[in-house]
């Protein structure tokens, strides 16, 4: 299933022409969206804020993002002076670079069912091009859903580096939290999408596809989407982790403007700041366009008539639009957490959650996998998912009050200090250095009584 | 010749972010060049069709372990450039050098040493199992007959990439259950004994005892 059929008979020039076209499509197309994306966004918001937004620049506004662009263009760059040349010109080149490459793993659409014979499945995603057959995806390589993650984590460099080479407080700050940020809910989206390649058993984007998608001509009922054979949690896991993961609202704090004046971009200017608003928005669209892949079936739909290549990608960018439309919604409705709550929601309720639900989830394949009869089924998946939960609820409920407890315990010993910091500062050593014996008994007592 | 070229490009890679981890003043730009080396030795995992290695390269070392150095660097505020002429022992540096040619010798001996046990393999193989009359006596000898090393010259095709995944995980999970469990555990017994050795325990010890030493210092 996996690999592009246009290879399968050696490469001549004519393939890669087509490599070339799709490689530039691709990126024209994203270009382009992230365009659009821009108007969308501003037009949205302004609407869900009663304001009219831009509407100057071409009809509707349409052509405002255009306007910013070429502005961007001819601003000049500016480079602060303790900056870090280098790394200050390669970072948002990384950024740029890693969200375009991981759309290269999103089929747009193909041809998975065959019209002419209702019942088969049809013709593997693939549409002829140039009498050639192919994919609509720039690359389909064996390592599949692997390649977002790699680059989603490759991504984290662009926005790191951008902050500590500016040489300035805020950004390092910025890009401080945004990789905390990244690491943290990385580990939730990567389980995520494990969740899907047990239930595809395949990494390949293609063939998760075509796992999804019905041989009939309607394309399948939704019932065969990953959204709901995995049951929707891994689906809102990874919505959460993936909008963390973009920096977007409600956890946009790398960029926090009360606290950090413009984040890890503060000091970038012109050209480059432009960069990293294109990765950024690139992000979302390939974030969207990816949870469409791996839980709302990819360009599955009913095709009616006419070009059966198109009916699919109309069905794709669709879904896509769907999502765009969540993220804007998301950024209007939701104020900002806060970092601890942050944290919080990453470690303590999605990667727990998560962890769950791949047990059961592994249970319920293997249990399909030897064959079992009902009885056991209910039996191993809910006896031992409940078990599970039980035990990993209750270990989590006892660190949580360790830890609470040792918080408690450091909020009353950090009341020591400053009632001995005023007398520490007297001529007379003796009396602090007495006072410090008798505080550190209590305080040496208490880790070694809770480790 | 398109392997050649691959192999020189990410091998030039590899060499120059190694060359580079060594020689940079800045930690930032070492860690950055050690980056550069181990996309190098993604590429070199690719063009030996290795794909899911490439990207577990990719995920863990480039993505995971050096942002964590990097996070460290920026976080101890390490990241200026470091004095290196102090300190270092005269003997310090010929002896570092010794060791490193010594190193490298060894790495090369070690390589053709096993090149040349595997350019025998193959005649071993032929020879054993004519000998034994069956098709593959030892395991080493049946796997590479399922690699399709002996004779057949058949390219591995696109659905043993696949195979590929499932049998890392095959083995990781049988053969191997015991020195994996082993290492995870070893791996959460290092990660409590780093919490317990760098948790500042409480503000009610370390302040006050700083607070006794400084005027005890400043008296005499």
């Amino acid at each position: 299933m996996t690999g592009d059929p246009l290879f399968a008979d050696g490469v001549d020039w004519g393939d890669i022409g087509i490599m070339g076209i799709k490689i530039g499509v691709a990126f024209a197309a994203l270009l382009v969206a992230t365009m659009f994306m821009i108007w969308f966004e501003r037009k949205l918001i302004s609407d869900m804020q009663h304001r009219i937004g831009p509407n100057v620049a071409g009809p509707w506004g349409l052509l405002q993002a255009l306007a910013d662009g070429i502005k961007f263009f001819f601003k000049e760059d500016l480079r602060p002076a303790n900056a870090d040349p280098l790394v200050f010109r390669l970072a948002p080149y990384i950024s740029a670079v890693t969200a375009f490459v991981a759309f290269a793993i999103v089929p747009i659409g193909g041809v998975f069912t065959d019209p002419a014979s209702p019942g088969a499945v049809g013709r593997g995603g693939t549409v002829t091009l140039f009498g050639k057959e192919t994919i609509l995806q720039v690359a389909d390589p064996p390592v599949g859903i692997l390649l977002l993650l790699a680059m989603s984590s490759v991504a984290v460099y662009g926005v790191m580096l951008a902050g500590w080479s500016s040489g300035s407080k805020y950004p390092l700050i910025g890009s401080v939290r945004a990789s905390a940020q990244a690491i943290s809910y990385e580990a939730a989206l990567g389980m995520s999408v494990v969740a899907v390649v047990i239930a595809a058993g395949s990494l390949s984007t293609q063939s998760i596809v075509a796992q999804q998608v019905g041989g009939t001509w309607w394309g399948g009922s939704p019932d065969d989407w990953f959204l709901l054979t995995t049951g929707i949690v891994p689906f809102v896991v990874f919505l959460i982790s993936a909008t963390a993961e973009l920096n977007r609202p409600p956890f946009d704090l790398v960029e926090a403007e009360q606290e950090l004046v413009g984040g890890f971009h503060t000091e970038y200017s012109s050209i480059r700041f432009a960069l990293f608003f294109l990765a950024e928005f690139m992000n979302v669209i390939t974030m969207s366009a990816i949870m469409v892949t791996l839980f709302f079936g990819g360009p599955a739909g009913p095709i009616f008539f006419g070009l059966t290549w198109l009916w699919p990608t109309v069905w794709f960018l669709a879904k896509v639009l769907a999502f765009l439309f969540v993220f804007v919604w998301f950024r209007a409705t939701l104020p900002r957490l806060r970092y601890d709550q942050l944290m919080s929601l990453g470690w303590k309720v999605l990667i727990p959650v998560m962890l769950f639900w791949l047990m059961f989830l592994g249970l319920r394949q293997l249990v399909v996998d030897q064959g079992w009869s009902t009885l056991q089924k209910v039996v191993v998946v809910l006896g031992l998912s409940a078990a599970g939960l039980a035990l990993g609820w209750s270990l989590l409920a006892a660190a949580l009050r360790a830890a609470k407890r040792n918080t408690a315990g450091e909020y009353f010993e950090g009341q020591d200090p400053e009632a001995v910091t005023p007398t520490a500062d007297a001529p007379t050593g003796s009396v602090p250095a007495d006072r410090a014996l008798a505080g550190a008994s209590p305080g040496e007592a208490g880790p070694e009584g809770e480790s | 010749m398109v392997e050649v070229v691959v192999f020189a490009v990410a091998g030039a890679a590899c060499l120059a972010g190694a060359v580079g981890v060594v020689l940079s003043r800045n930690p930032v730009h070492a860690a950055l060049m050690l980056v550069m080396t181990l996309f190098g030795i993604a590429v070199l995992f690719v063009a030996l069709q290795a794909h899911f290695i490439a990207a577990v390269q990719v995920i863990v070392y480039a993505g995971a372990i050096v942002v964590l150095f990097l996070f460290v660097i920026m976080l101890l505020g390490v990241d200026r450039a470091a004095e290196l002429s102090l300190g270092a022992l005269p003997a310090q540096r010929w002896t570092a050098a010794a060791f490193g040619i010594g190193g490298a010798a060894v790495l090369v001996w070690l390589v053709a040493a096993v090149d040349r046990i595997f350019q025998g393999l193959p005649s071993y193989c032929a020879e054993e199992a004519a000998k034994l009359g069956r098709e593959a006596p030892s395991a080493v000898c049946a796997s590479l007959q399922e690699a399709g090393a002996l004779g057949s010259e058949s390219a591995p095709t696109a659905t043993n990439y696949l195979i590929d995944v499932s049998a890392i995980a095959r083995s990781l999970f049988s053969d191997y259950v015991y020195a994996f469990e082993l290492t995870s555990l070893l791996l959460i017994v290092a990660v409590i004994g780093t919490v317990i050795l760098a948790r500042r325990s409480g503000y009610g010890e370390s302040a006050p005892a700083e607070s006794g030493e400084t005027p005890q210092e400043a008296r005499p």
